[in-house]
């Protein structure tokens, strides 16, 4: 197992440089000076500009950038952010907290509905349930996420006014964030109605978030299951006199998980993506909102280290969906 | 009252072209401690009608029968719960393929346990230790070390012995053998069959032997039922029936068994089973029959007597010679 795991990891770094070079050159690619909109409207004269060319390192050839960009990574050093002044690395900790709070909730929500949708239609393949479940899947899948925010907030904010717009907690709470983790620092900070409010706000993004997961989890359960459920080992099961849920639920699940756990693994990628536009809807101050700026603003060394923290953490995942397939299955073990 | 008592069981399988007759009119008796084969070719339905009593058909499949008892309890409208306190408990079955028929994700002590679980009141550390007398009585060596093992890690014959102890977790009154060997190395087919045999004659459970091996019939079986195209079509004693078979198709399948063969060349029935699209107006092994007549292909036929060996047949043979008539 732990050979698999070195091996795996010695796969990393060619697309640790294949990542970082495309979040290099992505941004750089944008047309727009990101000097001049430092300057903003003011303007700025013609010395004061090549002066501040050369002092943030772009009057050197592209590929000289890139070393400096890439050695700088090695030392764990992303760049100053030309926004803010501040590391790039400090930025992006202090935002990520909540987007994985935000995507932690998002995929809880796919896995916790989306697996049991996905038995059901498969155990009940071709009478109604199957057909409810997977066109609500389709829908879900084909509805655009912007559009679906805008509709949940116009009906569960607006007309019923059961949740809040936007934010991750109400203005009156006010506490020093410890974890990063509004859920758990609402908990700590004892107030009344903190906890309550900080799930409010959880509830549009994170379905809003989850909707595109779930309907694919739900569709891969299914079709994962329906292959499982004409095996041999599932007919044994039942010659046990065994119960349904624990021959769908345990015998044909655990066989049919492997798809699952990986179209999960793959999600988290969509889930990056997709928290940039329901950040950006719903105020949510996390990394994908501060991308959006950064990209606004032509922040490149903000952009581009963001870019590649969030690709990372897409790797790490699906490295440990490659180490879940092992655990579920005996037989992968190598 | 025999144990397992099965009259006129019919299976439908739902199919893009209709509805086909996998069993047609079936009638199954066996008493408690019976060895009872049912042999075939591949398509006459022996499986189906176990798997019909079993409960394991898909949902495709539509069954219906007189009568469907077992052990004094009518199957056919038992709610799922009766029929799962009673399936794996007193009618066990194990299957073709030993390697695919266990699960590949859970150790053979969990799915040995399991079914104790379901059935037996055992507390864990009685399960335990009956799960390694099961695998000594089933003659794996080593049982501790194996009840830790996928099923990936042990061969096709030791998987049968697993899913063969499993079977008789629960001390079953009938096992159903379907086809157990036909995957497994000649050797291990012969060790296979002797411990079946040991395991009923020690436990006193019946047995059902499905195969289409007539060699495998002849060294196991106290009785014989022979299906054709889903149609039981004679069945009688061990001894009688290869001595006397009555139904033209027994004799051509016994006649096929290569230790019987005069000529260098094997024989062997011509033709297939008839399928969904093909099925004869009178009976059904007419197209396959040397002794047929032109009534053979009008009228469909209907049992002999016993002592002609309930031959759906219209001229049974007796000593290799047809009769004229049943009357």
């Amino acid at each position: 197992m732990l050979s698999f795991i070195l091996r795996r990891l010695g796969t990393f770094i060619p697309t640790f440089i294949g990542v970082s070079i495309v979040s290099f050159l992505f941004i750089r690619l944008l047309p727009g000076d990101p000097i001049l909109l430092m300057a903003g409207e003011r303007g700025m004269s013609a010395e004061r500009h090549a002066q501040l060319m050369v002092q943030f390192g772009f009057d050197q050839p592209l590929i000289t950038q890139y070393w400096d960009y890439l050695t700088g990574i090695l030392r764990g050093d992303l760049g100053i952010s030309f926004k803010t002044k501040r590391p790039v690395w400090d930025e992006f900790f202090a935002l990520f907290p909540a987007t994985l709070e935000l995507s932690l909730c998002a995929i809880v929500f796919a896995v916790v509905l989306g697996i049991p949708a996905g038995i059901i239609a498969a155990v009940k393949r071709g009478k109604w349930p199957d057909q409810v479940l997977m066109s609500t899947a389709l829908v879900g899948y084909s509805m655009p996420i912007f559009w679906w925010a805008l509709l949940l907030i116009i009906l569960f904010s607006g007309m019923l006014g059961w949740t809040p717009v936007s934010g991750r907690i109400s203005l009156m709470f006010f506490f020093p964030s410890g974890t990063g983790f509004m859920l758990i620092d609402s908990l700590r900070s004892g107030q009344a109605g903190a906890f309550a409010s900080a799930v409010e706000h959880l509830i549009l993004p994170t379905i809003v978030l989850g909707t595109i997961p779930l309907a694919v989890i739900a569709r891969q359960t299914r079709s994962a299951m329906l292959e499982v459920l004409s095996e041999d080992y599932v007919r044994t099961a039942k010659a046990k006199g065994l119960g349904p849920l624990r021959v769908n639920g345990l015998h044909a699940l655990r066989n049919a998980l492997i798809p699952v756990i990986t179209v999960i693994g793959l999600s988290v990628g969509t889930l990056m993506a997709g928290a940039i536009l329901t950040e950006t809807i719903f105020s949510w101050p996390g990394v994908g909102k501060w991308m959006v700026e950064g990209i606004g603003s032509r922040d490149y060394t903000a952009v581009q280290g963001g870019l590649l923290m969030i690709a990372l953490i897409v790797m790490v995942v699906n490295l440990v969906v490659d180490v879940l397939y092992g655990l579920i299955n005996p037989k992968i073990r190598r | 009252m025999p144990l397992l008592d099965v009259r006129n069981l019919c299976v439908d399988f739902r199919t893009a072209n209709g509805l086909f007759r996998a069993v047609d009119g079936v009638d199954v008796q066996v008493n408690v401690g019976d060895v009872l084969a049912i042999v075939g070719e591949s398509g006459s339905g022996k499986s189906v009608s176990m798997l019909a009593l079993m409960g394991l058909l898909p949902w495709t499949a539509t069954i219906n029968a007189d009568l469907l008892h077992f052990d004094g309890v009518d199957l056919a409208s038992a709610n799922t719960q009766q029929r799962r306190s009673i399936i794996g408990k007193d009618v066990a079955m194990i299957f073709q393929e030993p390697m695919s028929s266990l699960n590949p994700c859970f150790t053979i002590g969990f799915q040995l346990r399991e079914t104790m679980k379901a059935h037996l009141p055992l507390s864990r550390r009685e399960r335990q230790s009956r799960a390694i007398q099961l695998l000594e009585q089933v003659g794996l060596p080593e049982p501790e070390r194996r009840l830790k093992a996928f099923p990936h890690q042990l061969s096709g014959g030791m998987c049968q012995r697993v899913m063969i102890a499993m079977a008789i977790a629960c001390k079953p009154k009938l096992l159903i053998a379907d086809e157990p060997t036909p995957a497994l190395d000649v050797t291990i087919q012969a060790q296979i069959l002797e411990l079946l045999l040991d395991l009923q004659k020690d436990t006193g459970m019946a047995l059902v032997l499905i195969t289409h091996d007539m060699g495998v019939v002849a060294e196991t079986a106290q009785r014989v039922s022979v299906q054709y195209a889903g149609q039981k079509v004679e069945e009688q004693g061990v001894r009688d029936l290869f001595a006397n078979p009555h139904h033209p198709y027994t004799h051509a399948l016994l006649a096929a068994l290569p230790e019987r063969a005069t000529s260098r060349q094997l024989p062997s029935i011509p033709g297939v089973v008839p399928g969904q699209f093909d099925r004869p107006k009178g009976c059904l092994f007419s197209p396959r029959c040397t002794y047929a007549k032109d009534r053979c292909f009008q009228e469909v036929p209907v049992a002999a007597p016993p002592a002609l060996g309930l031959a759906r047949c219209h001229y049974p043979l007796v000593d290799g010679i047809a009769q004229r008539e049943v009357s």
